[in-house]
């Protein structure tokens, strides 16, 4: 019974009989706690799926779907539509990725494929390292430098060349959607970038050479060989930036301006679904107003955790196809 | 090899010293007491000046203070994760009911809801009149030379720049003392906006607590938005006068704030509004703020250091009022509550039975 | 003539994009100066000796420290290693013996699920299981947000490694007589110790500058905390508090605390680093 449980592909099984009788027993009592161990990792994601659903009930129960459509956030008449948060969510993210996704590939292209062998390492390290920076002190960086950079420089210079657009017009404050999603940007841009890096790495080298053993540039055997084999897992390195874009909390808080509003202005504030619960978890002070902030983070976890099983399946798939 | 196993054993000791640090006064026979309060940012200076000198007084008495919000404040002493709470605004009756047992309102200081901007160029007083006032926060005056504000501001140079409101983005009493006064001035406030401590504004960047209103309104050129007084003194902000019932325009003093206060009369649940007091020094935009505590206490010496800091608070803890910019308790109302946190009690055992 | 111009155009390319990917290189880098400089500049100015060992001053006030906040951030970050570690190893062992069964399978999807998961819904999770049913903000549940956060990187970074010891090693303990479980803790974890050490530096790094998750669970304190069942102060979360108020001397005392959380946060980077180069070797 005991050897159906054993045998793996990675190891070759135990004949448990082989041993005396009293390390059985120590066997035994590793494999459960071990096992035991192991089922904490579910019971931890069954727990916080089931809390979240619970604390999202009544909200559930009263708003429906209306929920994720409505627009009226208002804890006076305790009208509650996730809508505003949505939408600063979905447009932070995308801003942040159409700003970090040709960077990271740059960025990737020239680690796996551009730069001497000398300085792959320490310069992955220090891109790795703009993953580690916290982010209460991106924020604190965003309010005292990026900030006023916007507000005074890079806005009215927008406004002056782009400002036909209604993305690039009205009032800027330096505090606004785009505000944070350039800081959304600059904390994205390091997952991105070695994930995507990983996936590079993962193309046989073979691809590379027959296509500049035919006379190609390294841009264009980069294009023809690589790309093709590489397309999926590319993707997979963008969706979990995009996972880790949509679940980013402080220093969106203190950069987007807090306003729970829909507007066609990059420089307008915005709110997005994890700062408003940072916001205003601790003090709602009715059931259903905090039901659904409990809402909205059940919606961001069920949201993150979709994109981040896409993502990992999308890398997966190239690693299977390079080892092959 | 060596030096791997001495960056983790430097790691490791680095733990379990913060371990240690946090265990080190867990002793439950110690005398220690512990006391935590969470709630409005409105009186905030203030309270953490009072415990810090309190803890001067009384080394053993630990009062943390945390300012998240009024909201927060009503919300976490109704589900006792702390043991005190506070807010600007009183709490509702659906409020009061999720408690478990009877919550007292204690005011404990006065202070305003100052209406503060940062207009580049402009150092002198803004005249505002209520309806003018509303309609900045409605958004239907949109830039600094507005004809409207222009009007009361003869003597101000008024640039064109766009109007950019700051709000709270947290559950604040400071917003429910000013879009109460709002709404009692504007019926289009009322009924578009209505009064909270949470409301939809129509414009605006929000920030949290009386902190982050100040700190935005103090780096962000073109804003105005409502701040406590303590706050705006304290970085110099520039502030409005605002037009009160008697027609007169009031500037946010203590004095004009304690002038207010003269005017209204507390009856025994403590609770009073002092928006739009009539009088014509009194400054329209001003609030009690209260402490909110469980009349029967759960823990007998965290109970009874509660009601001790109470007491010691709206007598000698006034004193330090004035200079933080809050106005004193006048001593009709400091003798009510002296009547009224007598009831402050553990298993029918009153703390304050003599009095103080 | 044709042919040689075409050949000319498609060097450009080449040289264009090569350039580009140089430039997108060297972007990238501009923030993590920026920031480095910001913190460093800035935050000298807030370090002197009462910043590391006194208790925050009265709101407007000047002077006064943050000592509580950093022991309070090592020990939640102590708490988080107590709870997270452990489970987290132990399944990570699991994983590499009985990963292809269905229950690992399912363990390490689940692993992989919270991974995703941002750290604000963790808060929320902690808040209603703990805070709510303690009445009591406290470090234990600060420390138990950050375990849940640290769990899954610290269990599939301990179960890739384990993969990764020769199966010789565990043959030749096995064949010495020497139990199944005495094998995993004395020859293969230890083999693989300082990878896994690596990992959960990095877990750690990650976990110390965590904001979002303490708002609600540490929450945060102006004293010393008179033990873990008590709101504990942290350095993100003072750093928060201070960035947004208004007061000249609590940014400045931001900018300080930033710099001794990046330092923690990159000395933990920078020596797992060394742990790596050192198995490599």
């Amino acid at each position: 019974m005991r050897q159906s449980i054993w045998p793996t592909p990675e190891r070759p099984p135990l004949v448990p009989g082989r041993f005396r009788g009293d390390t059985h027993r120590g066997d035994r009592v590793f494999s459960w706690i071990t096992a035991a161990s192991a089922s904490i990792v579910i019971l931890t994601v069954l727990a916080m799926t089931g809390q979240m659903l619970a604390s999202s009930w009544l909200s559930l129960e009263t708003f429906h779907w209306s929920f994720i459509t409505s627009l009226e956030w208002n804890p006076v008449t305790e009208q509650f539509g996730a809508l505003p948060f949505i939408f600063g969510t979905i447009v932070s993210s995308t801003v942040a990725l159409a700003l970090a996704v040709p960077v990271s590939f740059g960025v990737a292209l020239f680690l796996s494929e551009l730069a001497p062998e000398w300085l792959r390492n320490p310069f992955g390290f220090l891109v790795e390292l703009l993953a580690a920076v916290p982010s209460v002190v991106y924020g604190l960086w965003g309010i005292f430098a990026l900030a006023p950079l916007m507000r005074e420089t890079v806005e009215p210079a927008l406004r002056a060349s782009l400002g036909f657009l209604p993305l690039f017009s009205g009032p800027n404050q330096g505090y606004g959607m785009l505000t944070a999603s350039v800081v959304l940007a600059i904390m994205i841009t390091p997952t991105i970038a070695s994930v995507s890096r990983e996936v590079l790495r993962a193309v046989p080298r073979a691809y590379r050479e027959a296509a500049l053993g035919l006379g190609a540039t390294q841009w264009e055997a980069i294009r023809t060989g690589v790309f093709p084999v590489a397309r999926s897992g590319l993707v997979g390195a963008v969706v979990l930036g995009l996972g880790r874009a949509l679940g980013e909390t402080m220093a969106v808080t203190m950069l987007i301006g807090n306003r729970a509003d829909i507007s066609a202005s990059l420089f307008a504030p915005g709110y997005t679904m994890a700062s408003v619960i940072a916001n205003e978890f601790t003090e709602a002070t009715e059931d259903l107003y905090l039901s659904a902030l409990a809402e909205i983070g059940l919606l961001l976890f069920i949201i993150t955790v979709l994109l981040n099983i896409f993502a990992r399946f999308l890398v997966w798939r190239v690693g299977r196809q390079g080892g092959a | 090899m060596v030096e791997r196993r001495s960056v983790l054993k430097g790691l490791s000791a680095l733990l379990l010293l913060g371990l240690a640090a946090g265990c080190k006064r867990g002793d439950p026979n110690s005398p220690n007491i512990y006391l935590g309060g969470a709630g409005a940012t409105f009186p905030f200076p203030l309270y953490s000046k009072w415990m810090s000198e309190y803890n001067k007084l009384h080394p053993e008495i630990r009062i943390n203070y945390q300012s998240i919000g009024s909201g927060g404040g009503i919300r976490q002493i109704a589900s006792e994760t702390v043991d005190f709470g506070a807010t600007d605004t009183p709490m509702s009756a659906s409020d009061a009911k999720k408690a478990p047992r009877a919550i007292l309102h204690i005011p404990v200081t006065i202070g305003a809801v100052v209406v503060a901007y940062n207009i580049p160029g402009v150092t002198g007083e803004l005249k505002l009149d209520g309806d003018v006032l509303a309609d900045i926060f409605l958004g239907t005056i949109k830039t600094w030379n507005d004809e409207r504000i222009a009007r009361a501001n003869p003597g101000l140079a008024l640039p064109s720049l766009p109007i950019a409101v700051v709000t709270r983005s947290d559950g604040s009493g400071t917003t429910a003392v000013f879009t109460g006064y709002l709404a009692s001035v504007s019926p289009k406030f009322q009924s578009v906006v209505g009064e909270g401590k949470s409301v939809k504004w129509p414009v605006g960047l929000g920030a949290k607590g009386n902190e982050g209103v100040t700190g935005q309104l103090k780096t962000t050129p073109g804003t105005i938005g409502y701040t406590e007084l303590a706050y705006a003194s304290q970085n110099r902000l520039t502030t409005a006068a605002i037009k009160n019932r008697e027609g007169a325009y009031a500037s946010p003093k203590v004095s004009a704030v304690t002038a207010a206060a003269e005017q209204v009369e507390l009856d025994d649940s403590l609770v009073a509004s002092l928006v739009n007091a009539p009088g014509a020094a009194s400054y329209p935009i001003a609030s009690f703020t209260y402490l909110l505590v469980y009349e029967e206490s759960k823990n007998a010496r965290k109970g009874e250091a509660l009601a001790k800091f109470i007491a010691w608070a709206v007598h000698d803890g006034q004193g330090l009022a004035a200079a933080l910019h809050y106005a004193p308790l006048p001593a009709r109302v400091v003798q009510k509550i002296d009547e009224r946190i007598k009831s402050l009690h553990f298993g029918g055992k009153p703390f304050l039975s003599q009095g103080t | 003539m044709n042919i040689r111009s075409h050949f000319t155009y498609r060097k450009a390319v080449d040289r264009i994009v090569r350039g580009l990917c140089l430039l997108a290189a060297l972007l990238a880098l501009v923030p993590l100066f920026s920031v480095l400089y910001y913190v460093t500049a800035r935050g000298l100015g807030g370090i002197s000796f009462e910043f590391f060992t006194e208790l925050p001053t009265p709101v407007g006030e000047e002077h006064g420290g943050v000592a509580n906040a950093i022991t309070g951030t090592l020990t939640l970050v102590g708490l988080a290693c107590l709870f997270g570690i452990p489970p987290g190893v132990l399944a990570g062992v699991y994983l590499s013996q009985f990963g292809h069964t269905r229950l690992g399978k399912i363990v390490r999807f689940s692993a992989d699920v919270m991974s995703g998961v941002p750290s604000v819904t963790i808060g929320i999770f902690v808040y209603s299981l703990l805070v709510v049913r303690t009445k009591q903000f406290s470090a234990y549940a600060g420390g138990l947000a950050l375990a849940v956060i640290m769990l899954p990187t610290v269990t599939r970074t301990t179960e890739e490694l384990l993969k990764l010891v020769p199966e010789a090693l565990r043959e030749a303990a096995l064949g010495l007589g020497v139990p199944q479980w005495r094998t995993t803790l004395s020859v293969m974890l230890r083999t693989a110790a300082p990878g896994v050490a690596t990992g959960i530096m990095l877990a750690v790094a990650r976990v110390a500058g965590e904001t979002a998750p303490l708002l609600f669970t540490s929450f945060s304190n102006r004293f010393w905390p008179g033990g873990l069942d008590e709101p504990t102060a942290s350095l993100p979360v003072q750093i928060y508090t201070y960035a947004v108020s208004p007061y000249e001397d609590w940014h400045s005392q931001a900018w300080a605390a930033a710099l001794v959380l990046v330092a923690l946060v990159l000395t933990l980077n920078v020596a797992a680093r060394v742990l790596v180069r050192h198995r490599v070797r």
